[in-house]
């Protein structure tokens, strides 16, 4: 389907939704209240958009304290400074304290394009992953989002979420509902099975993904998906389940290899016994650079064609 | 503050050293220095100026604390245990294995603590959170935080220091324990400080400097911030690293040194009765 929508559009709409219900939830920015789009919220409720300017380190500590006083705070910034930037801020202000700061890092991976390698979050999974008990979601579409932003909302406990800023194509139906933990399959491959399956996290890998299985449909093989969605909690029953379907998985994310999706599948498997070939997409222990996200993705091997390599190898 | 609001102020200071000295003393080791540095704000603080209610250590109405050196958990325990927030038999199980009084501040583990600290130069951003909230809520509570001139090397203190002014939270009080002391060497040796409160006035805080062991400059200090209505205040306090404490007052090696139960019997005994 189009994409249409932006998803930082979609971000904010659904804080200022969930914000005339709850006067407790708060917006937080770092002088990036233009790039992540929450004017609306500020204009809405002024007064509980806090800009704290270019201090990410203030600006956790800041959501931390407010947590303290029952605030919900939505907190954003580009995901490389959310995660390396304020990451000891989150550890113990946020998490290690056991508040309530949701952590929303914009821009992941490849999307930071013309912002190049300085801005361009390839760690900042595998950096949250290592903190205990923190919840890290990646909704893939705007109706993900919106699903994922309210379930963040209601949930007592610290969240980090990857936010694209650009549109992405919608994969679910409205009214859905969503949780942490939860993957979803967004592709059975064929009422019959499958021949392998796919695992892909957030809008940009889930719509390659998506594309790399119909490449094999056309060449007769049938190509679960499925869209992870959430991080840790991994799902890992679900991926277990058609790990052991198919015996061939691939995951796919917009990130280091090493880390994040790709390690936390693997341990899995390893740990479960399961035979199954596996391969990993994702960036292989390089730095980011400039370009369109387009032309970094195919130079960063995270494309469609590099998938379908990929399962043909296994 | 009279003559003997001041005579009970100093009998509270003592008897918060001298429970801060025995605690450290029965676990053998502590964070001594900057505890026995910050003994008489806190007793002029949960003596007279800080609302709280042991029965009651979360209730909306209270003025809040924000001890950002965490390390000085101690001095603060030895407060709070006083006031009754929890029994003083709690005291001696500092840093055992699974206590609820940890060397570094938890606000999960301990009645009457109101934010987790340790990692220096976090607090005074939360400070901030926590008065910008009351704001929003119109709740009239004060906001006190206590920082190290140490910690003050934290770059994270300057950017809340910069948003405190800028959104004129009046609600924060704040002091930095400046006992010229850190862990490498004297502040003026490691990282010079120059003149704290000179710094804190050029960022747009109603600044002050006392002797940070004269409880009466340090209630006058506290009563000239409350009445200040469109700036957060910092107290710089100029204190003795270990004051107060005969075995290690005024020496730099006293952030965080092993302390025997004899080392404390004695300092206990020398404060008198």
């Amino acid at each position: 389907m189009e994409a249409t929508k932006e998803m930082r559009a979609v971000y904010a709409e659904t804080l200022v939704r969930l914000g005339a219900a709850d006067k407790n939830i708060v917006v937080l920015e770092a002088d990036l209240m233009k790039a992540t789009g929450t004017g609306p919220f500020a204009k809405a409720y002024p007064g509980r958009a806090i800009n704290a300017g270019v201090a990410e380190a203030n600006m956790v500590g800041i959501a931390a304290g407010m947590s303290t006083e029952g605030k919900i705070p939505f907190a954003a910034t580009f995901a490389c400074f959310a995660s390396r930037r304020a990451y000891d801020q989150f550890f113990v202000s946020g998490n290690y304290a056991q508040l309530n700061v949701k952590l929303v890092g914009t821009d992941p991976g490849v999307c930071a394009a013309f912002n190049g390698g300085t801005h361009m979050p390839f760690e900042d999974l595998a950096l949250m992953r290592a903190i205990p008990g923190l919840v890290i979601i990646e909704p893939s579409d705007p109706v993900s989002l919106a699903g994922l932003i309210e379930k963040a909302a209601a949930y007592r406990g610290c969240v980090y979420i990857r936010l694209q800023r650009k549109a992405a194509p919608t994969q679910y139906k409205e009214g859905g509902s969503f949780e942490f933990g939860k993957a979803k399959v967004l592709r059975e491959g064929a009422p019959a099975g499958a021949d392998a399956v796919i695992v892909a996290l957030g809008a940009l890998m889930v719509g390659e993904a998506l594309k790399a299985a119909d490449i094999l449909a056309a060449e007769g093989k049938r190509i679960a998906v499925i869209d992870a969605l959430s991080l840790k909690p991994l799902d890992e029953k679900l991926i277990l389940e058609w790990a052991r379907k198919t015996g061939k998985l691939v995951t796919c994310e917009n990130h280091q290899k090493r880390g994040a999706l790709g390690s936390a599948v693997a341990e899995a498997l390893a740990e479960s016994g399961v035979g199954c070939k596996f391969a990993r997409i994702g960036v292989d222990d390089q730095f980011g650079e400039v370009g369109t996200q387009d032309w970094l993705a195919e130079h960063f091997h995270l494309t469609a064609p590099h998938i379908v390599a990929a399962i043909k190898g296994l | 503050m009279n003559a003997s609001e001041r005579a009970e102020s100093e009998s509270f200071a003592k008897e918060i050293r001298k429970l801060a000295i025995e605690m450290i003393g029965e676990l053998g080791i502590g964070h001594i220095g900057g505890a026995m540095s910050i003994v008489e704000v806190l007793a002029v603080l949960y003596g007279k100026h800080l609302k709280a209610d042991p029965r009651n250590p979360r209730a909306s109405n209270r003025d809040r604390l924000v001890l950002s050196k965490g390390h000085a958990g101690p001095a603060l325990y030895a407060v709070l245990a006083a006031k009754g927030f929890f029994p003083k038999s709690w005291l001696s199980t500092l840093n055992k294995g699974g206590t609820n009084l940890p060397s570094h501040c938890d606000r999960n583990k301990t009645p009457g603590i109101d934010m987790t600290t340790g990692s220096l130069g976090q607090g005074l951003s939360a400070a901030c959170g926590i008065a910008t909230a009351l704001r929003i809520d119109g709740n009239p509570a004060t906001v006190f935080a206590i920082i190290g001139d140490g910690e003050s090397n934290e770059g994270q203190n300057w950017e809340a220091g910069m948003f405190a002014a800028h959104s004129k939270l009046s609600n924060i009080i704040a002091f930095t324990d400046y006992n010229k002391a850190q862990i490498d060497g004297t502040t003026d040796e490691i990282l010079g400080l120059g003149s704290l409160a000179a710094k804190w006035a050029a960022f747009g805080w109603h600044s002050a400097e006392v002797d940070g062991h004269d409880v009466a400059a340090i209630d006058a200090a506290i009563a000239a911030a409350k009445a200040v209505k469109d700036k957060p205040s910092m107290i710089v306090l100029n204190t003795v690293k270990g004051k107060g404490c005969s075995f290690c007052e005024g020496q730099v090696g006293s952030h965080n040194m092993p302390v025997t139960k004899e080392m404390a019997a004695e300092a206990i005994a020398k404060l008198g009765a």
